[in-house]
């Protein structure tokens, strides 16, 4: 027998967004004295201000649900309409179950297909890409794609590359139907060649072998910052453009750029190299988020549409890289005003 | 492709100035990028990633971290170009 699958393609688009930041603002001040370090260096190298720590007690699925919350309230749906839930982090401290099945039972969502993905400070743009090919394939028709980090529980405090760079939060969106094209192609790929340039090492293999956390470590995130920056900036642009290109638009049709929060350095050289136009609002929510690693594209978004309501509805580029080496880039329609 | 050390100097002031942002006058050979020219690490890997496009040649990490002067990195530049 041959199988059908013959449903029409459906349009899908980023409905709502929702930010969840915790309360603690560490200033660079509070930083500096384990990695013998100033304001004005950590500044100067990354755009960081400040950041927010969650507390000790505070999970990463506790942020998620407050993100959650909100997205689906601004898409103006109940969560039991959301059928697909797609969680992308690092920082999950469990491999089984998923931090997507504890978010749907905190939220009360039952039967939706619910998993993670590990694509680091990519993440939310490959679920972004995941779950917009869902909705158009109608195998889901609200998606929940959540990016969120509790970087602090995986960072060393003394570590002079990574101490100032990392923090939490939790950005959440809803991806669902729409009438016209809300999210343009995905360009998605790897450079395994750099697979060693950003690790979580040991692996938690090592303990259950006999060694202790004061033989091996603990799997912080490691990261050699000049090899990333360079890459970041040399392969990053033509990503970025090709996204912009595959969407049937050009860099004039942008209002915004939203980019992964990794480096403001890095931020100002892609908007050199793509030749994005003045009127190209940028995301700078580094300055007092940090990098939130998957987490950090929607919380972006939510900041820049509170910052500038008028750019609801209108089209962003979306741009997520990091440990992997792993990239992705879309241009999507940002949500309309809830 | 073969360039001479002159137009390399002229190439790598052009970049200098588009990244740091200073007056290329006081862009010579004997200038030292951090020190003299405010050029810091990523700035300077923002000049190499433009000079390896502009030249054609491929700088790896390992030299990039021995150019101290302009000279270093022009006479890099002329003799990988060759």
């Amino acid at each position: 027998m041959t199988l059908i699958n013959n449903q029409i393609t459906q349009n899908s688009r980023i409905l709502s967004v929702g930010a969840y930041r915790p309360k603690t603002v560490v200033p660079n001040s509070e930083i500096v004295g384990l990695i013998d370090s100033t304001d004005e260096w950590i500044q100067q190298r990354t755009g960081i201000q400040t950041r927010h720590r969650a507390l000790a007690d505070e999970s990463l699925v506790d942020m998620s649900v407050e993100a959650a919350t909100i997205a689906i309230k601004r898409a103006g749906i109940t969560a039991d309409q959301i059928d697909s839930i797609i969680f992308a982090t690092i920082s999950y401290p469990f491999q089984a179950p998923s931090a997507a099945t504890e978010l749907a039972a905190r939220l009360g969502i039952n039967k939706a297909a619910a998993f993670d993905i590990s694509a680091a400070c990519a993440g939310f743009s490959y679920a972004v890409g995941m779950a917009s090919d869902a909705v158009r394939n109608r195998t889901a028709k609200y998606v929940l794609v959540v990016g969120g980090e509790k970087l602090s529980d995986f960072t060393d405090p003394t570590d002079r590359a990574t101490a100032f760079i990392f923090a939490d939060g939790v950005g959440a969106v809803i991806v669902g139907p729409s009438d016209s094209v809300g999210i343009g192609p995905t360009i998605w790929g790897s450079d395994v060649q750099n697979r060693d340039a950003i690790t979580l090492e040991p692996s938690f293999l090592e303990y259950k072998n006999g060694k202790s956390i004061a033989d091996v470590g603990w799997p912080n995130i490691a990261q050699e910052g000049q090899r990333v920056f360079r890459w970041a900036v040399y392969e990053m642009a033509p990503v970025g453009r090709q996204a912009i290109e595959a969407a049937g638009i050009t860099a004039n049709d942008l209002a915004a750029f939203i980019p992964h929060q990794a480096n403001e350095r890095i931020i100002d050289s892609l908007v050199k190299s793509m030749g994005l136009p003045d009127t190209v609002e940028v995301a700078r929510d580094i300055r007092t988020t940090g990098n939130t690693s998957s987490a950090s594209i929607p919380l972006a978004m939510d900041r820049l549409l509170t910052e500038h309501p008028e750019l609801h509805g209108k089209n962003a580029l979306l741009i997520g890289f990091g440990a992997g080496l792993v990239f992705a880039a879309q241009v999507v329609e940002l949500p309309p005003q809830p | 492709m073969s360039v001479t050390q002159a137009e390399v100097l002229a190439g790598v002031k052009d970049i200098v100035v588009e990244v740091a942002g200073i007056d290329p006058t006081t862009i010579e050979m004997e200038k030292r990028f951090n020190e003299d020219l405010e050029v810091d690490s990523l700035s300077m890997v923002e000049v190499i990633v433009a000079a390896e496009e502009k030249f054609g040649v491929k700088i790896p990490d390992e030299e990039v971290t021995k150019m101290t002067t302009v000279a270093d990195a022009v006479n890099f530049i002329v003799s990988a170009a060759k």
